[in-house]
């Protein structure tokens, strides 16, 4: 009998929950409170509480560190080609309006927004995780006993 | 020549260089960081630095030719958005940081690979490359905070750098993490300065702030603001008392992130306090005008003094250097505290300068320690016999520390003794000649082990070597810079005289 089966149990009803709300978090980040460095951290938080319930090597395989290190990068260069996607179109650098200039909303600042708010997201998280993974890999793993 | 090549360049580039120079290194870094091996971190970074120093050439010469540049970033005009704003104040210290960037990472490849740990070796690059753009960002800004975050993107990225020396030596981390507090502190110092602007004036723009300004310099938060910003961007210059960070990092960092750091971080930040003291704030003040003699003067001239003595007395090859640095950064201030246009552009020039010694200095000192592990004073016994070459540009970068003729660095001190006697201050030509003598003493010791040591031994042989090829060029171009330019000083003069003019006419204005 598993000695964790409550938290097991509702740690994983909660995980996707987490991660749900991040995205809603980022998704609204263009006109409300949040965006993409709150999201990160909040997504991240399901990961480590994914770790923290199921262990490190389950954690792992879910979300291999390879993974997270090439997201941290990524993360960047999404944040980053934006501004060459907008500079390429005409404009100056980062600047949305060229990315639907023929809108009357500013659609273009929107999806701008939502754009360089994926990398920083994306950086966020991979960092987040990869600090966890970092500090959590040097400890030894406490022995189930000992809880 | 400028021209010609901003001709070849298309529109697209030439037009946006001021953001693409700080842009185009930012986002190669985790290219580079992707990278499965050093060489190719070393390719990404080389690429970087060569595309941001054309971009620099094409922005100096816009600048000499139609005055400050101004770049909305994403259009939203300022003062509501972010400009960036370059005139030939910092046109000549993104010359500098771009120029010395280049040279730094054609050396770099052989250093980094002896002395960093192969899977660590491309993020080395990549940490550098945010560490580049960082800088370029601060001298290209034209928005306070936006300053504070470039300053904080080098400086993090700096902190990495030096604790990438722990392969080395253990002493790296503690060095790293010292200069973290510091730096740190001196970033919140900053930031709490630029946030009583803002309070005061409701803006962050900085040409804005100065607009704004004159009509409140009465008031108290104004006058804090002053003070916490000149000790945030002290600490971050390594000016006299808040120089404590700065020995150990330059001793124990990597040879290239020295190289790179000596040359050109204190740089950046000497001109932040330029750019602060005499375009923000209103510099006629009278709380402005008092810092010119008491803290700037003073301090420059005790830390000229204190940092020349200390360097005697070092015996790490690289401490005594870098105590010659906080001595340097006090010829710099000194220049700042005359506060005439002679005194900021002899500081100015010191500064040029001061990028040239040091980079050959420690440059040669890079190949020294990867030949024959060279740390301290006594290991450099002999080397002029065993890598000749090296031994004398060494020399050469040493000789123009002292400010011996036939140097670049006599010029320097030509130029601040003269806009000390033209201002009247006597005693900081004095304290200019006195540290000179003391700066004699110290470089004795290192150029007295070089030529006059004993040389190595082993079995019977005298051990020779001959310094990678890659790392000699750079080391031979800012060696023979010091001594070329002796002779036809205009071009630096110009640069530095161009600088302090726009200081004065407060460009940003």
């Amino acid at each position: 009998m598993n000695p964790h089966l409550v938290l097991r149990v509702v740690s994983k009803l909660l995980i996707p929950i987490i991660v749900i709300f991040g995205f809603y978090v980022h998704f609204h980040g263009d006109y409300s409170p949040g965006g993409g460095f709150q999201a990160g951290v909040i997504i991240a938080s399901a990961v480590i509480l994914y770790a923290l319930i199921f262990g490190m090597g389950a954690a792992r395989e879910a979300v291999p560190a390879w993974f997270v290190r090439a997201g941290s990068a990524v993360g960047v260069l999404i944040y980053g080609g934006t501004g060459f996607v907008t500079w390429l179109l005409g404009g100056n650098f980062l600047s949305y309006d060229m990315l639907d200039p023929e809108s009357t909303h500013h659609a273009g600042q929107h999806l701008g927004i939502i754009l360089v708010e994926l990398g920083v997201l994306t950086t966020v998280f991979s960092v987040m995780v990869v600090i966890f993974y970092t500090f959590a890999s040097r400890a030894p793993d406490i022995p189930e006993e000992e809880w | 020549m400028i021209e010609t090549l901003t001709s070849f360049l298309p529109p697209l580039l030439t037009e946006h260089a001021v953001i693409l120079a700080v842009v185009i290194p930012l986002t190669l870094a985790p290219v580079a960081a992707i990278m499965p091996n050093g060489r190719l971190g070393w390719l990404v970074a080389l690429l970087g630095m060569v595309t941001a120093a054309v971009l620099t050439l094409v922005i100096a010469g816009d600048v000499a030719q139609n005055g400050i540049i101004s770049y909305a970033l994403g259009d939203w005009a300022p003062p509501h958005g972010i400009e960036f704003r370059v005139d030939a104040l910092n046109a000549a210290v993104l010359i500098l940081v771009s120029v010395l960037g280049l040279l730094g990472v054609v050396y770099a490849l052989p250093s980094v690979a002896d002395e960093i740990a192969r899977d660590k070796q491309s993020l080395f690059y990549s940490a550098f490359l945010v560490c580049f753009a960082g800088l370029m960002g601060v001298a290209s800004t034209g928005d306070a905070f936006n300053m504070f975050v470039f300053l904080e993107i080098s400086s993090i990225s700096t902190y990495t750098l030096v604790g990438m020396g722990a392969g080395n030596d253990r002493r790296a981390l503690t060095a790293a993490y010292n200069y973290l507090i510091l730096g740190t502190i001196g970033a919140t110092f900053f930031v709490i300065g630029v946030g009583f602007l803002y309070m005061a004036t409701g803006t962050l723009n900085m040409a804005d702030i100065a607009d704004r300004l004159p009509a409140i310099q009465d008031s108290r938060v104004v006058q804090a603001a002053f003070a916490f910003i000149i000790v945030g961007l002290g600490l971050k210059a390594a000016m006299f008392p808040l120089h404590l960070w700065l020995p150990n990092a330059y001793a124990f960092a990597p040879n290239f992130v020295t190289v790179f750091l000596a040359s050109t971080a204190t740089k950046v930040a000497f001109y932040t306090l330029i750019r602060f003291v005499f375009d923000i704030f209103p510099s006629d003040a009278p709380f402005v005008q008092v810092s010119f003699l008491w803290v700037f003067a003073v301090l420059g001239v005790i830390g000229m003094i204190a940092g020349s003595i200390q360097a005697i007395f070092q015996n790490d090859a690289r401490r005594l250097l870098a105590y010659s640095s906080v001595a340097q950064v006090g010829y710099m201030m000194l220049g700042l505290g005359i506060g005439t246009m002679a005194g900021i552009s002899a500081g100015m020039l010191h500064l040029i300068n001061h990028a040239m010694m040091k980079g050959a200095l420690f440059m040669a000192l890079g190949i020294f320690a990867l030949r024959f592990g060279v740390r301290q004073i006594s290991d450099l016994s002999g080397l002029a016999r065993s890598m000749p070459a090296t031994s004398v540009a060494f020399t050469a970068g040493a000789l123009s520390l002292v400010g011996v003729p036939m140097t670049v660095g006599f010029w320097s001190k030509w130029y601040l003794v003269g806009a000390a006697l033209d201002a009247g201050w006597w005693w900081a030509a004095a304290a200019v000649i006195i540290s000179s003598l003391l700066a004699l003493a110290y470089v004795a010791r290192l150029l007295a082990a070089i030529w006059v040591g004993k040389v190595p031994v082993h079995r019977g042989e005298e051990v020779r070597s001959r310094a990678p090829l890659t790392m000699a060029v750079p080391l031979w171009i800012l060696a023979a810079a010091n001594i070329v330019f002796f002779f036809d000083l205009s071009p630096v003069l110009e640069l530095a005289r161009a600088a302090a003019e726009a200081a004065f006419a407060g460009g940003i204005r």
